[in-house]
């Protein structure tokens, strides 16, 4: 439905778009806290367009007999490949795009300020600015994308800032690899998203998402005969728009690059790597949701397995890492698999479509949480110049509203009530408790876990003992802890957010209220995962490096990331490099053009064979001339006669 | 004078006003002076012919003009215009003007060098507005001989291997191409006194199929050995590693998309039935191209090897697409030479930039140049995103149109080949970044040899052209892709 | 009194000059000789043109014509063939036709 009067809403991205032209093409000659400014500026004005937005959809005019309404409030043609499937550059506003809206904004905004200090004394300050308007464009064109092939688009473009801002310190060749690691995993993925695109295009016919997820329209039927290997075209198609969604938002086996990613800023890794970009494969599959659910289950619970079982994987592995940032990470994959998770089980009508609303809801609140937590991260390493957990301890004394900041990002994590991640993770477990019993046990365990590492990282920086610090640690400036504290309210409030009367699968809201009978054994559980962490880390202890013992084989795979990076080295260094290209360069060089060599060798060794003939003898000549003379006049004369 | 003939004209007056040139600052003023304005007269082209559109002439080819100067065999120089060549015009006289910028410090000989390079791209403009297909072939020929002196006397390397290789593949090319040609001027007409090389009048004949079948292979793979077609790619490695700068701009920006330009016209639309039967085994070498052009990128260690490597993969998808015979593939098909002209154009300047300070090509010597030529190093980033398919970028636009085209085959043979072109993205996207990570990033190599500075004015120029035009059908393709979509409907018709 | 001479006398005539010419050309090394052996082979034609133009056309000319222009023909080519030999002879200090074989391939 074509809504005029949310026409405002293109200026969003076209805002940030510009502001990264300014500050890119200014490259080097606006000084480097004008572009910082600027930027921050420019964002503000997003931020504040996109809070009025959210405020006019979800409370104002969004509803329309009791469900939310899709608008298109902006629609022009970018090209057209047929006169049916045209690629489109809209602007749809539903309750997801206009939730994302608000976490993008808000999280970049954040992420902004608290630049204006962190990279303060860094090169490339301007650069920075200018990649994060880029990033933050792209992502809000992903999210208010009005067609698959417009989120493509963006999806690319949003794989590409991140590459650059992975790279930001490009002199350094870790995050020269990371940032190549990321942009080629992903860009593996999306080879499926995009064979999946244009699966799902040929089947439906159009890319346009208010077609294609029409529940009563005619593109759901489609395709669901079966085609090829037992599975139906749609299950196919929507399975490798997952493989999309699987690279972006680091699912097992595609995760390797996110843990890698955190080469690059820390607020870089809050905003691209833990808030908003790496959701955008939940983001995606929400969006599609209702094809999901309707015509391909199939498809939709793998989904959930995938999603839980990277999310068990992934918290495996967080609990043996000593890198903050990486066990941060390990963290991000495991919640967003538990948003897949969710997504997996839910339905589609009314009470059915919890899950969904759950991992809307857990994507709300892990953004703010998530990225506090490595804003919090950010600060410390500012102060002790390192990232391993070895080299800190004792923070709390010397950074006391960080170490406050990053305690209320740990229990909202772990799901301890009355904080924002215990709501949204309450909601997931009871829908995977409905929908599948397997499920909820592995995510039930995850959430202890997550406790878990989260506590162990907590008190490995901030309690325990004290280290040998080369300047004594302070805590940041204004601007840092601004954001700090921004962040920490909204990750206590954002839970009280009704987000089952907003965010529906159907559109149509529903009454959601606390199962106490999945809350209270949650409860326990991250309780005892807060427990143990307390016993083993608060103190010095010789406790972690025994149980690590007593683990043995399980604790050197988890800590060697279960070998997963080395496979995927051998099949690039090996069979890509070595098996593949050099013989095929070997290939072309002696087989392929040794042939075009050998034609031309062979007419010179011709050449060379019969310019004997040539010998210079005039006589010879004469004789063969005769010789011929003769045969040709006895040959006419038979012919003649004959 | 008919307005298209001005496209000769320009340069072959500049080329009469070099000869009496003095010294190395009138030449390259000259040079430059003559493509500039060409590539002014090519956007008024632009404008005229719209302007013609837009007032109705449904003509397949605008500003038709004909002088018969062979009455025996009825050759005329016959020219007109539609949005496929007038693009291919526009983005001709794009490398011409910046490859002449970027040879704005040639030393040696830079009076014959102009000249050759000048006439070279005069045969590039006449090929693409005959179509009349003996002048064709002669404009063809008129091209690649100037090349082969371009690369033997001012080429580097084993200069005098690689233009003697490229040139005789690629007359060896032309003699099948002769025969297809003439095969074709044969079946024009079934009254042997009319007979006629006019590309309609041929079209409009009905040739046999037996014949058909007999020369669609030969007119193809003619063309196709100029758009590097697997496996007769080989002399694009070795004749752009030792070409000079500016003509492996042209060469690899234009040269090969002669080949490209050929296949459609002439091969597809003069011999429809044909190209639909034997459609099957071009897609195959063409796939293999896509593919193996793109495997063997990863490994190259020279910067020009990698590129010439990756134009066989992307040169392979323009054939591919017009493989596929429907409209959108062949849209990507034209826009895919056009970006891919543009692009390596831009890679091609960048890389003797880059050389003329470094002086040395091997990827493995350099490092963190990003560091000593921030501006170099950006247009190489942008160039290389380009070439991945990175949207608002033209590769993009093409790459898309053509695997959307190529989709809507449903049979099995067709998806298959499609999704294995499709896996190059990836491919393409790991030796990019494997260049972009060693060549520009990463720590800066002890490169006290290097000559630090970063690009010059003329550079510069160069380079903001090339990338705005690329820009420019990366972010809104439509304009362009519609006015296409109009002149290869004829084409298509004839293969439906 | 030519009618008393049949044409076969002649064309015999023609025919074993003709031959004498050929074997003296193939054979002889001696360029000169080589040269007076051409000389004989055309003199065979001119024989035979003149016979065919007696004999059988009477009334017309071209035969003899043709003789003439032969001769001229024979005459400068002499004159070039000549110098060539003493060129020749100069160069390589001897006339034998089979070391003059410097411009082979």
């Amino acid at each position: 439905m074509i809504n005029d009067t949310y026409s405002f809403t293109v200026a969003i991205p076209l805002i940030v778009f510009f502001s990264f032209l300014i500050i890119g093409l200014g490259f080097g000659r606006l000084k480097p806290m004008v572009s910082g400014i600027f930027g921050t500026m420019a964002l503000l004005a997003v931020t504040a367009l996109s809070y009025f937005t959210a405020y006019r959809y979800f409370f104002v005019d969004g509803m329309m007999n009791g469900s939310f309404q899709k608008f298109i409030a902006y629609d022009a043609l970018w090209m057209s490949f047929t006169d049916s499937l045209q690629v489109r550059m809209g602007v749809l506003l539903d309750p997801i795009s206009v939730m994302m809206l608000v976490v993008i904004s808000t999280v970049s905004l954040m992420v902004h300020i608290y630049s204006l200090e962190y990279m303060k004394h860094e090169e490339g300050f301007s650069r920075y600015y200018s990649f994060l308007s880029l990033f933050t464009f792209s992502m809000m064109g992903l999210v208010l994308s009005s067609n698959i092939f417009q989120i493509y688009i963006f999806w690319e473009l949003v794989g590409l800032s991140s590459y650059l801002l992975i790279g930001h310190y490009y002199e350094r060749p870790s995050a020269v690899a990371a940032s190549k690691k990321a942009f080629i995993v992903t860009r593996f993925a999306d080879f499926g998203f995009l064979i999946g695109i244009l699966m799902l295009s040929g089947i439906t016919g159009t890319f346009d998402f208010l077609k294609i997820t029409d529940p009563g329209g005619s593109a759901l039927t489609q395709g669901s005969a079966v085609g090829f290997m037992g599975l139906s075209v749609m299950t196919w198609s929507l399975l490798l728009v997952f493989a999309g969604a699987a690279g972006k938002s680091a699912m097992f086996p595609l995760h390797i690059w996110l843990p890698d990613a955190m080469e690059g800023p820390t607020p870089v890794s809050a905003l691209i790597h833990a808030a908003t970009m790496v959701v955008a494969g939940v983001y995606l599959v929400a969006r599609l949701f209702t094809v999901y659910v309707l015509a391909a289950p199939d498809a939709l619970i793998t989904i959930g397995y995938i999603g839980t079982f990277t999310s068990l994987f992934a918290a495996v592995i967080a609990c043996t890492q000593f890198d903050i940032k990486r066990v941060l990470a390990f963290s991000t994959i495991s919640q967003i698999g538990l948003m897949m998770g969710g997504l997996g089980v839910s339905g589609y009508t009314g009470q059915e479509g919890l899950g969904y609303t759950a991992s809307m809801f857990h994507l709300f609140t892990h953004a703010m949480f998530k990225a506090l937590l490595f804003l919090c991260a950010g600060a410390v390493i500012h102060a002790v110049h390192t990232n391993e957990m070895t080299g800190m301890g004792g923070l709390r004394k010397y950074m006391p509203v960080t170490n406050f900041a990053f305690l209320i990002g740990c229990l909202a994590i772990a799901g301890v009530p009355p904080l924002s991640g215990f709501f949204s993770k309450d909601e997931i477990l009871t829908a995977a408790l409905e929908k599948d019993k397997l499920l909820f046990a592995v995510q039930y365990a995850v959430a202890g876990l997550t406790a878990f590492y989260m506590f162990r990282l907590y008190y490995s920086i901030f309690w325990n003992s004290d280290r040998q610090y080369h300047s004594k640690p302070h805590e940041s400036p204004f601007a840092m802890l601004f954001a700090l504290i921004f962040l920490s309210a909204a990750s206590i409030v954002s839970g009280f957010i009704p987000f089952s009367r907003l965010v529906t699968p159907d559109l149509k809201p529903f009454d959601s209220h606390i199962h106490w009978a999945v809350a209270i054994p949650a409860i326990a559980i991250a309780a005892a995962g807060i427990l143990i962490a307390t016993l083993m880390y608060r103190k010095e202890s010789g406790l972690p490096a025994k149980t690590a013992a007593a683990f043995g084989g399980l604790y050197r795979a988890a800590y060697r990331k279960f070998y997963i990076d080395e496979i995927y080295i051998f099949i690039t260094k090996n069979v890509i490099f070595r098996y593949i290209s050099a013989p095929l360069a070997w290939f072309d060089r002696n087989v392929v053009d040794n042939a075009m060599n050998s034609i031309a060798a062979l007419t010179n060794l011709t050449s060379s064979r019969i310019k004997g003939l040539q010998s210079g003898q005039l006589q010879q000549y004469a004789y063969v001339m005769v010789t011929g003379v003769i045969i040709v006049v006895l040959a006419a004369l038979y012919f003649m006669n004959a | 004078m008919n307005i298209l003939l001005w496209l000769i004209f320009i340069p072959l007056s500049t080329v009469a006003v070099l000869i009496f040139c003095k010294d190395r600052r009138q030449y390259r003023v000259t040079s430059a002076f003559g493509m500039g304005l060409q590539l002014l007269f090519s956007a008024y082209l632009v404008f005229r012919y719209t302007e013609e559109r837009n007032a109705g002439n449904a003509e397949p080819m605008a500003f038709m003009y004909s002088y018969r100067w062979f009455d025996a065999f009825n050759i005329s120089f016959m020219t007109g215009i539609d949005a496929i060549s007038l693009s291919l015009v526009v983005l001709t006289s794009i490398v011409a003007f910046t490859g002449i910028l970027v040879s704005w410090r040639m030393e040696k000989l830079p009076k014959e060098f102009f000249i050759s390079l000048i006439t070279l791209a005069m045969g590039v403009f006449g090929f693409f507005i005959t179509i009349d297909l003996f002048t064709m072939f002669l404009f063809y020929e008129l091209a690649v001989i100037p090349m082969y002196l371009l690369i033997g006397i001012w080429g580097s390397g084993r200069k005098e291997y690689s233009a003697m290789k490229l040139t005789l593949m690629l007359m060896g090319a032309s003699a099948l191409l002769l025969v297809g040609i003439l095969g074709l001027y044969v079946y024009s007409s079934p009254d042997v006194n009319i007979l006629s090389f006019s590309i309609y009048d041929i079209a409009s004949a009905d040739i046999p199929l037996e014949a058909q079948r007999f020369f669609f292979p030969l007119v193809f793979v003619g063309f196709g050995v100029l758009g590097a077609l697997f496996p007769l790619h080989t002399w694009s490695p070795d004749g752009h590693s030792s070409a000079p700068t500016a003509v492996s701009m042209l060469h690899a920006g234009v040269l090969m998309k002669m080949g490209g330009y050929g296949c459609l016209r002439v091969a597809m639309f003069l011999l429809p039935e044909a190209a639909k039967e034997m459609a099957w085994f071009f897609i195959i070498l063409t796939t293999i191209s896509i593919v193996y052009g793109a495997f063997g990128a990863i490994v190259q260690k020279d910067l020009k090897y990698i590129n010439a490597y990756s134009s066989v993969s992307h040169c392979g998808l323009v054939l591919f697409a017009m493989l596929m015979m429907n409209q959108t593939a062949v849209n990507g098909s034209v826009l895919q030479m056009i970006s891919h002209g543009l692009m390596t154009a831009l890679f091609f300047a960048l890389i003797g930039m880059i050389y003329e300070r470094t002086h040395t090509r091997d990827i493995r010597f350099m490092g963190g140049l990003m560091k000593i030529m921030p501006f170099l190093g950006v247009c190489y980033m942008i160039a290389g995103f380009a070439s991945l398919g990175l949207p608002g970028l033209s590769g993009f636009v093409a790459e898309m149109n053509v695997f959307v085209g190529a989709f809507m085959h449903t049979d099995k043979f067709h998806r298959t080949a499609t999704i294995i072109a499709v896996a190059s993205i990836v491919i393409t996207a790991v030796y990019i970044l494997r260049v972009v990570g060693t060549l520009l990033l990463g720590p800066l190599r002890d490169g006290h040899e290097f000559e630090t500075g970063d690009a010059r004015w003329y550079e510069r120029w160069a380079n903001i052209l090339l990338i705005a035009s690329i820009a420019a059908i990366g972010i809104a393709p439509l304009w362009l892709s519609d006015a296409l979509i109009r002149s290869i409907q004829p084409i298509i018709q004839k293969l439906q | 009194m030519i009618e008393k001479i049949g044409i076969e006398n002649l064309l015999i005539l023609s025919a074993l000059m003709f031959f004498i010419g050929v074997y003296g050309f193939l054979v002889r090394k001696n360029l000169i000789t080589m040269l007076m052996s051409v000389e004989l082979i055309l003199n065979a034609v001119n024989i035979n043109f003149v016979a065919f133009n007696r004999y059988f056309y009477p009334e017309k000319l071209q035969g003899h014509f043709f003789a003439l222009f032969v001769i001229a023909v024979a005459a400068t080519e002499v004159a070039v063939a000549i110098a060539i030999i003493i060129s020749l002879y100069r160069k390589i200090r001897t006339i034998d036709v089979e070391k003059a074989s410097e411009m082979k391939y």
